[in-house]
């Protein structure tokens, strides 16, 4: 099959998926309270006028203030309502932070990354180190479904961003670097005591700190999975060329509420550009004109993230991210639209305090 | 289009990531200028030890030699950037191009740099008070009958550097004779002389090793001076605020310098003029070496007409005019943002502005500011002691016995009196770190006296030795 030929596929099948979706999540015997409620104050039923992916503009954005407060019970689907619920948060260090429910979506997200994973550099049966923001992040349990789920065991180190949020924020230099290498020294235990730990989950703050302790080939790491804040086309190039080469290292861009995009893989003929893909139908980024975010931008050109989530768990249509990136063609892995150079948007840059750790 | 490198102990990089600065008056990208990751600085600078292995191979009497020739070739030679060259005419004009300030000046500020080099002996010992600088070779000797020793206390000087004047590279030139590496961060629009003054000393036969540039970001910056054992940090404001109890970090923030002109002398006054015009207005005001306070026990208000009346004859001019003195602002908004800021304070009493006309002007495709003269009554009017990048001074009138006490922290003071009690007085205040007693202007440095602090003491410290 051509790729214009799966293009289309995939468009048909994400159509398919958007109206099984409104179907799940404005149901009264299946949605959550708040998108039931939601609906009560439309003046079209959802189920009988979103035929696609296009229509769900009639939804407007979703507002990330709803995700702040509670009660966080309004956004577990009827469904789901005996199952074990989670909730996962994001940001929080100033204020009150979003939260998302999760049952077994973080499960499926990484299940699927999981399939992109070589066996060379990420063994089955090898064992992790998961060293990156634990707490109520969803990543600490989702890299150790991921160890779990390749037959391996997860080792963990706690690292808390918001305390180094706040470290950075009032300029506590001295602390920050005794936060890093109370960090750092035990991931070095990890590694040196356990010799079956061959795959890595880090921060591209912690690799570096790390790396200047440490060869990671020599103690038998053969894959890194590398994510929880932006990387740039010079950091990757920096990382497989100084930090780690020889290693499979494998950039990514995931978000409690999206889930995880992977990364087109290595290509010499890319100049290191990180070009993320994200896991559709489950989640689709389209990149808009930031002054108008009903236009999306062409291939090449800048547009703000906006971000839908589609899973039986989690509705999220049209979230307008605070990240801002190129528009890339799809290829064939991945035969819909991409980011590349993903970022801060340039209006936030100089205000936010945005990965630290 | 013209790029400049990241040095990596004296290796060029050139980096995917890059930035653009653009020429101020056509808004045309004039330079490409590679960024150094975080992580790439701190990896070279776990390394950086060896390199100061390296430069300490060379002899101090050598690397003045070096020194000296790095002076010839900085000014005369056409020198390498990246693939292609630089002439002395191609940096000026490149320097005035992305910093605004005229040719004129920026010839004047590579002279200035020359000049450190080329008396580069005088200078170290100025900051030595006349060491035999063989000491440095051997770690200790005997002069004047004493046994003397040093030892250095850091593998590398990190500058974490301004845009605002090339004259004040002038700085951390001592260190290599001095034989500790440089980790320079330029300013984001003067890349130009940092590098230039890298090539030069390589040109000379400095070891390459001993320069590494990075031009970087504000964690880049924060990585050079968290891993340096000494560095120097210009800035103000939340930039610095981190550092200012780190003493391994010398500030070098506002300068807020002055000249004090007591009353006995005040009959003379007139002839002063020439001398604070040049030290409010030479390098068109950019400097911390230039005065922006003029403070006075009697007669301020016709001090401050006078002033007012001379520093308005300095005019904007295009850049490559030769008689241009006032420098044009790279960042236009920045710019009118200042002149709001004065304007918002002199709506508070206690302060006048003298000076009359528009202060923002365009001209030939740039934005200037010209000269402001403010007539404060009341020393504690936040425009009485304060300074800003172009010629702006204030002319503040305070009783003699009150007069050290508040003026506050203050990098140059020159004091025209002949009061021995406030002459005592200016001599024992810590808050000034250069005194000029007598009619010099405050933008004048002697070669052979300390200025901004003493880099040899920030970088050696004396102890105690025997040998049996």
């Amino acid at each position: 099959m051509n790729l214009s030929q799966e293009i289309d596929d995939s468009r048909i099948a994400l159509d398919a998926h958007v109206r099984d979706m409104i179907e799940w999540h404005f149901n009264p015997e299946t949605g959550c309270p708040f998108w039931l409620e939601y609906a009560e104050n439309l003046d079209f039923d959802p189920r009988k006028e979103i035929g696609g992916y296009a229509d769900l503009k009639l939804l407007g954005h979703f507002q990330d203030e709803w995700l702040r407060g509670g009660p966080v019970r309004r956004w577990v689907p009827k469904a789901y309502a005996d199952q074990p619920i989670y909730v996962f948060e994001t940001g929080g260090s100033t204020g009150v932070p979003k939260s998302r429910i999760s049952i077994r979506d973080f499960h499926i997200d990484y299940e699927i990354f999981s399939k992109t994973l070589s066996d060379e550099g990420f063994p089955p049966g090898s064992d992790w180190l998961m060293l990156g923001p634990t707490g109520p992040r969803r990543l600490r349990l989702a890299v150790e479904h991921l160890a779990q789920h390749r037959g391996g065991i997860c080792f963990l180190v706690d690292l808390d961003p918001r305390w180094v949020n706040q470290l950075v924020r009032y300029g506590k230099n001295e602390e920050l670097d005794a936060y890093k290498n109370h960090v750092i020294g035990q991931a070095l235990n990890v590694l040196r005591a356990h010799e079956n730990v061959q795959c890595l989950f880090t921060t591209p703050k912690l690799l570096e700190a790390l790396c200047e302790k440490i060869s990671l080939p020599k103690v038998g790491i053969k894959g890194i999975f590398c994510g929880g804040t932006e990387m740039d086309a010079q950091f990757h190039r920096f990382a497989r060329e100084e930090l780690v080469p020889g290693i499979d290292f494998i950039p990514t861009y995931g978000n409690t509420l999206m889930g995880l995009a992977t990364c087109k893989p290595f290509d010499p003929v890319d100049n290191y550009a990180i070009i993320y893909y994200p896991p559709q139908p489950r989640a689709v980024i389209e990149l808009v004109n930031p002054e108008n975010p009903e236009e999306t931008v062409d291939y090449g050109e800048t547009g703000r993230v906006m971000l839908t989530t589609l899973t039986r768990e989690f509705f999220m249509p049209r979230f307008l991210e605070r990240d801002e990136a190129e528009r890339a063609k799809p290829i064939p892995e991945y035969p819909w639209d991409g980011v590349e150079n993903l970022r801060l948007l340039t209006e936030l840059q100089e205000s936010v305090v945005v990965g630290v750790y | 289009m013209i790029h400049i490198p990241i040095l990596r102990a004296g290796r060029s990089y050139r980096s995917l990531n890059t930035i653009h600065v653009s020429h101020i008056k056509t808004g045309e990208p004039l330079v490409e200028v590679s960024q150094a990751n975080r992580g790439l600085i701190a990896k070279d600078l776990v390394d950086i030890a060896l390199q100061k292995e390296i430069l300490g191979q060379r002899s101090v009497a050598e690397l003045i030699s070096i020194c000296k020739e790095a002076a010839r070739l900085f000014t005369t030679a056409t020198l390498p950037l990246d693939g292609t060259t630089q002439s002395p005419t191609d940096y000026i004009q490149q320097v005035s191009g992305t910093t605004g300030l005229p040719e004129a000046l920026c010839q004047e500020n590579l002279f200035k740099i020359q000049g450190v080099l080329e008396n580069i002996d005088t200078v170290l010992d100025g900051l030595t008070r006349g060491l035999d600088l063989q000491v440095l070779d051997t770690g200790w000797g005997v002069q004047n009958g004493h046994t003397l020793s040093y030892v250095c206390e850091t593998d590398s000087l990190g500058a974490v550097l301004p845009s605002n004047s090339p004259g004040v590279h002038s700085l951390w030139v001592p260190a290599i004779p001095l034989k500790v590496p440089l980790v320079l961060k330029p300013g984001r629009e003067e890349p130009w002389t940092p590098y230039r003054i890298a090539q030069a000393f390589i040109e000379a036969g400095a070891p390459a090793e001993a320069f590494s540039f990075y031009p970087t970001d504000y964690p880049g910056a924060n990585e050079i001076l968290a891993r340096c054992g000494r560095a120097m940090l210009f800035g103000g404001g939340s930039t610095v605020a981190p550092w200012v109890n780190t003493p391994r970090v010398e500030i070098h923030g506002p300068g807020r310098s002055k000249i004090i002109i007591h009353e006995e002398a005040e009959h003379n006054w007139e002839q002063y003029l020439d001398l604070i015009v040049e030290s409010v207005a030479k390098n068109g005001g950019r400097s911390c070496i230039n005065a922006s306070g003029v403070w006075v026990t009697a007669h301020g208000r016709k001090i401050a007409e006078a002033l007012t009346e001379r520093l308005a004859r300095i005019e904007p001019k295009p850049l490559d005019h030769p008689e241009a003195g006032i420098a044009a602002w790279a960042n236009p908004k920045a710019a009118h943002g200042i002149s709001s800021l004065i304007d918002r304070h002199l709506k508070e009493p206690g302060a006048t502005e003298l000076t009359t006309g528009d202060r923002v002007v365009e001209l030939d495709g740039c934005t200037f500011l010209r000269p402001t003269v403010i007539w404060c009554d009341d020393a504690e009017h936040p425009l009485a002691n304060t300074e800003f990048p172009f010629p702006f001074v204030s002319v503040v009138e305070v009783p003699s016995a009150e007069l050290v006490e508040s003026m506050d922290a203050t990098l140059v003071a020159t004091a025209i009196t002949e009061d021995p009690s406030l002459t005592r007085d200016l001599i024992a205040t810590p808050l000034i770190d250069r005194l000029n007693l007598g009619a010099i202007p405050t933008n004048q440095i002697s070669w052979d006296s300390p200025h901004e602090g003493n880099l040899f003491e920030h970088l050696y410290r004396q102890r105690a030795f025997q040998r049996g």
